[in-house]
């Protein structure tokens, strides 16, 4: 059998971008919600601030270095494996990957070091500082990170000569026309990933009862901004569907599982398409409902896939059924933040043992809506890598054999199963050990007798002697400014 | 546009990217390579101290380089990172390894050796591998019309494991010269008594890899042995600096041993452009072949001029931060 380097590639990249992106989309939340955890500590001297937020920076530092080292890799495969696209594209990735580096991981890395290990040596305003960074290079590497994505799925601004993009308008080519509807929907996404998962494991420390002033406050925080941001993510997913018809129309038929071009379109719930048949069995689905989505009126007209030949159509199954499980898991994050609500106003919300056991599960919600999100998205304008302009079978290096991509897949996968089974293992111990472990001052961590996990009295004798040894330290720290 | 050789000005500023890069984390990886024999578990933990608010600035530098390097010279990105695909994935596994035991080390308790082994494993094989980028680089890359026709192997020679095994002991240098400025007691006593053996195979390997190399392309040769006679003062001064550096640690100098191994790195690498120049990617094409269109140079040219200085200033003040020696118990873990 000859092994097909193209597909090996696809598989390889595919497989290093999914694992890379549960990271980031994690730790962009995270940074905010840090920087704003670290701006209450600062402002209200409440050491209960500065707890949660040495906790969380502590489960930062995991996700952001695993996110960072996968990272790297994407940024070397370009040219390992897509080398005839590397050189095609370079003009405008280039500079954007450029200043992706220079405008973000240099700040995200450099005030990392202060946030993780300067506490003590710096006054608390540079602390702070510092957290702001960190949190503003995250998003300011999505900006960037979004507009190369971007251009890749609706190009403009640039015109194709002499093998290779040149652009004409950097203002059109960064700002293109999908772009604002990615980055917003990216954004929240990342938010919503941050909210649930400080949510999830807050819960879980109140349903062992542990530290609950702290969690409570951490759940609190989250369940309000999630009342906002699920909503609102709905909101934009609609407008950036919209844009998508427009653009990508192939994209929007695959994801609707819509063949044949007509009006009065239906909005399945229930398909399996099949792509050799052209046409869907078991059906399922809502009349008219996908026109009055896309087009906001009943009897508009959706292209169907059957415009364009087979071997130019995404691969339908996929799309199809990742959109279904992005939007389902969006509509169960909405009715949580809503639930939220109704029982905050019973005054239930700590006390639903339900509630709390369903947020604790809901936390990986986020991470499988993002990565069927991508696979959407991704695997929507096959075969093209840049729309309309570029096929990835164009974009492959000339010299990469099957075997060499094998290798390096094997490779990957073997590296990247055990640093993740590590990371696992080691972010779990920390969440494990909890609040109590580190407490924010670390200076004295090692002199401090090991206290058993789970005994609650200790805990409770724990936060007093916290909370009395916390404000003398604070008003010294004050008064030496 | 006539004015300004924009090509020219970008290979300036990626050089510059790449000796940062070099100096940066050539001493964390030094750090990495030196890890299995040092005296104590306990000094392994101020090792890692001394440079985990750091490293990930450092480890930029390689990220700012790679995306530097498709943004003003794509030729060179397109063609050097498929000759090289094994060893820059080689390098890559390697410092995925390196980078999660700063992490995860300080967590493990019955699996610290593991981290132990992931940490100098990992920075032996990604050193190792740039280090043999260098040899492959010197040896050129068998190219058709700007694209690499060559094998998977290819780069794997005598001449660039040699490279590798030099650039192995170079980065294990400015990792001990880096300890003494670093720490004190026994683990500084440790790095100095290494300095001296280490400098030692450090101009054993420069010293064959130069003999060496204008073997390996007679175009080499000629460049040394034509009439550019000033550029002589390159291994003058690479030799000056490695008297100093067996001199300052003769004489237990704290901050010179570092200084100094810095500028043997950069005369070294001096003498390799010189080697080179202006040939990107040898024996083929030069930097002019290989530049990206001049309206993306530009572009991020001026970007790059504004940000530069803004990302030395506060890369110094983390640098100012930590300063001073470090201790085994420091640290938030």
């Amino acid at each position: 059998m000859e092994l097909d380097p193209l597909i090996l590639s696809r598989i390889q990249f595919a497989f290093v971008v999914s694992f890379h992106a549960i990271f980031p989309v994690f730790s962009i939340g995270l940074a905010s919600f840090i920087a704003l955890l670290e701006g209450l500590g600062y402002k209200t001297k409440n050491p209960v601030w500065i707890t949660l937020s040495a906790f969380w920076t502590k489960v930062f530092a995991v996700v952001f270095g695993m996110g960072v080292v996968s990272g790297i890799v994407m940024s070397f495969q370009f040219g390992t494996n897509w080398s005839n696209f590397a050189q095609a594209s370079a003009n405008f990735l280039g500079p954007i990957l450029s200043y992706e580096v220079l405008t973000a991981f240099f700040l995200e890395a450099a005030f990392l070091g202060v946030l993780l290990f300067g506490r003590d040596r710096v006054p608390p305003g540079a602390h702070l500082f510092s957290a702001i960074m960190v949190a503003i290079g995250t998003l300011i590497s999505t900006f960037w990170i979004l507009s190369a994505n971007s251009w890749m799925q609706t190009p403009a601004g640039t015109e194709f000569r002499d093998g290779a993009f040149h652009i004409l308008s950097w203002g059109e080519a960064i700002f293109n026309p999908s772009f604002k509807f990615r980055l917003m929907h990216m954004v929240l996404a990342s938010f919503l990933t941050g909210s649930f998962v400080v949510a999830g494991v807050s819960a879980w420390y109140l349903l062992k009862g542990r530290e609950v002033e702290a969690n409570k406050k951490a759940l609190s925080m989250c369940l309000w901004l999630l009342l906002f941001i699920a909503p609102a993510q709905a909101v934009v997913g609609d407008f950036h569907g919209l844009n998508t018809l427009e653009h990508q129309p192939m994209k929007v038929a695959a994801m609707e599982g819509h063949w044949e071009t007509s009006t009065n379109v239906p909005l399945l719930l229930f398909a399996i398409p099949d792509q050799e048949n052209q046409t869907n069995h078991f059906e399922i689905g809502i009349p008219s409902l996908a026109s009055l989505i896309l087009t906001h009126d009943f009897d508009g007209e959706i292209l169907g896939l059957n415009e364009v030949p087979v071997e130019e159509q995404p691969p339908v199954a996929i799309v199809f059924w990742s959109f279904r499980i992005m939007v389902g898991l969006g509509m169960l994050m909405i009715l949580f933040a809503i639930t939220g609500l109704v029982l905050r106003k019973g005054g239930r919300l700590y006390k639903a043992r339900w509630y709390l056991q369903g947020l604790r599960a809901m936390s990986v919600a986020p991470f499988l809506a993002v990565l069927t999100g991508w696979f959407v998205t991704e695997t929507g304008r096959a075969p093209w890598l840049v729309y309309g302009m570029m096929t990835q079978a164009e974009s492959v290096t000339p010299s990469l054999t099957g075997g060499m991509a094998l290798f390096t897949l094997i490779g990957y996968i073997l590296v990247y199963a055990s640093i993740f089974t590590a990371g696992l293992y080691y972010l779990m111990r920390v969440l494990y050990v909890g609040l109590e472990g580190d407490g924010g001052h670390t200076e004295d961590e090692a002199d401090r007798p090991a206290r058993p996990l789970s005994a609650a009295h200790v805990q409770f004798e724990y936060d007093s002697e916290e909370n009395s040894a916390n404000p003398a330290k604070t008003a010294n720290e004050g008064g030496q400014q | 546009m006539e004015v300004f050789d924009l090509a020219l000005i970008w290979a300036f500023i990626i050089g510059f990217g790449i000796i940062m890069y070099v100096l940066m984390d050539g001493f964390d990886l030094g750090i990495g390579i030196l890890f299995p024999f040092a005296p104590a578990e306990e000094d392994r933990d101020t090792m890692m101290n001394s440079v985990a608010p750091v490293w990930d600035g450092n480890e930029t530098w390689l990220v700012l380089g790679g995306a530097g390097l498709l943004a003003a010279f794509p030729m060179v990105y397109s063609i050097i990172l498929p000759a090289m695909y094994i060893g820059v994935f080689l390098m890559l596994a390697g410092l995925i390894f390196r980078g999660v035991a700063f992490e995860f080390r300080f967590k493990a308790r019955s699996s610290r050796y593991l981290w132990n082994w992931s940490f100098a494993g990992g920075s032996t094989i990604a050193t190792f591998a740039q280090g043999a980028v260098v040899g492959a680089y010197i040896q050129g890359f068998n190219t058709v019309d700007g694209v690499y026709v060559g094998g998977a192997l290819d780069w794997l020679t005598p001449f660039t494991v040699l490279t590798g095994l030099g650039t192995l002991a170079g980065y294990a240098l400015l990792g001990s010269t880096w300890l003494i400025l670093k720490t004190e007691g026994r683990l500084q006593d440790w790095a100095y008594s290494i300095t001296t053996p280490l400098l030692i195979t450090v101009l054993v390997v420069f010293g064959i890899i130069s003999v060496w190399t204008p073997f390996v392309d007679p175009m080499v040769w000629d460049r040394w042995f034509s009439n550019l006679g000033i550029i002589w003062i390159l291994p003058a001064l690479t030799l000056l600096c490695a008297f100093q550096i067996w001199r300052s640690v003769r004489n237990r100098f704290e901050g010179m041993p570092f200084v100094a191994t810095m500028g043997l790195f950069i005369t070294t690498y001096l003498g390799l452009i010189v080697s080179r120049w202006p040939y990107v990617v040898p024996p083929n094409y030069t930097l002019w072949d290989a530049a990206s269109a001049p309206e993306a140079q530009l572009f991020l040219l001026l970007g790059l001029l504004f940000v530069i200085p803004i990302i030395l200033v506060y890369t110094a003040w983390t640098y100012w931060v930590f300063r001073g020696k470090v201790r085994a118990g420091e640290g938030y873990h």
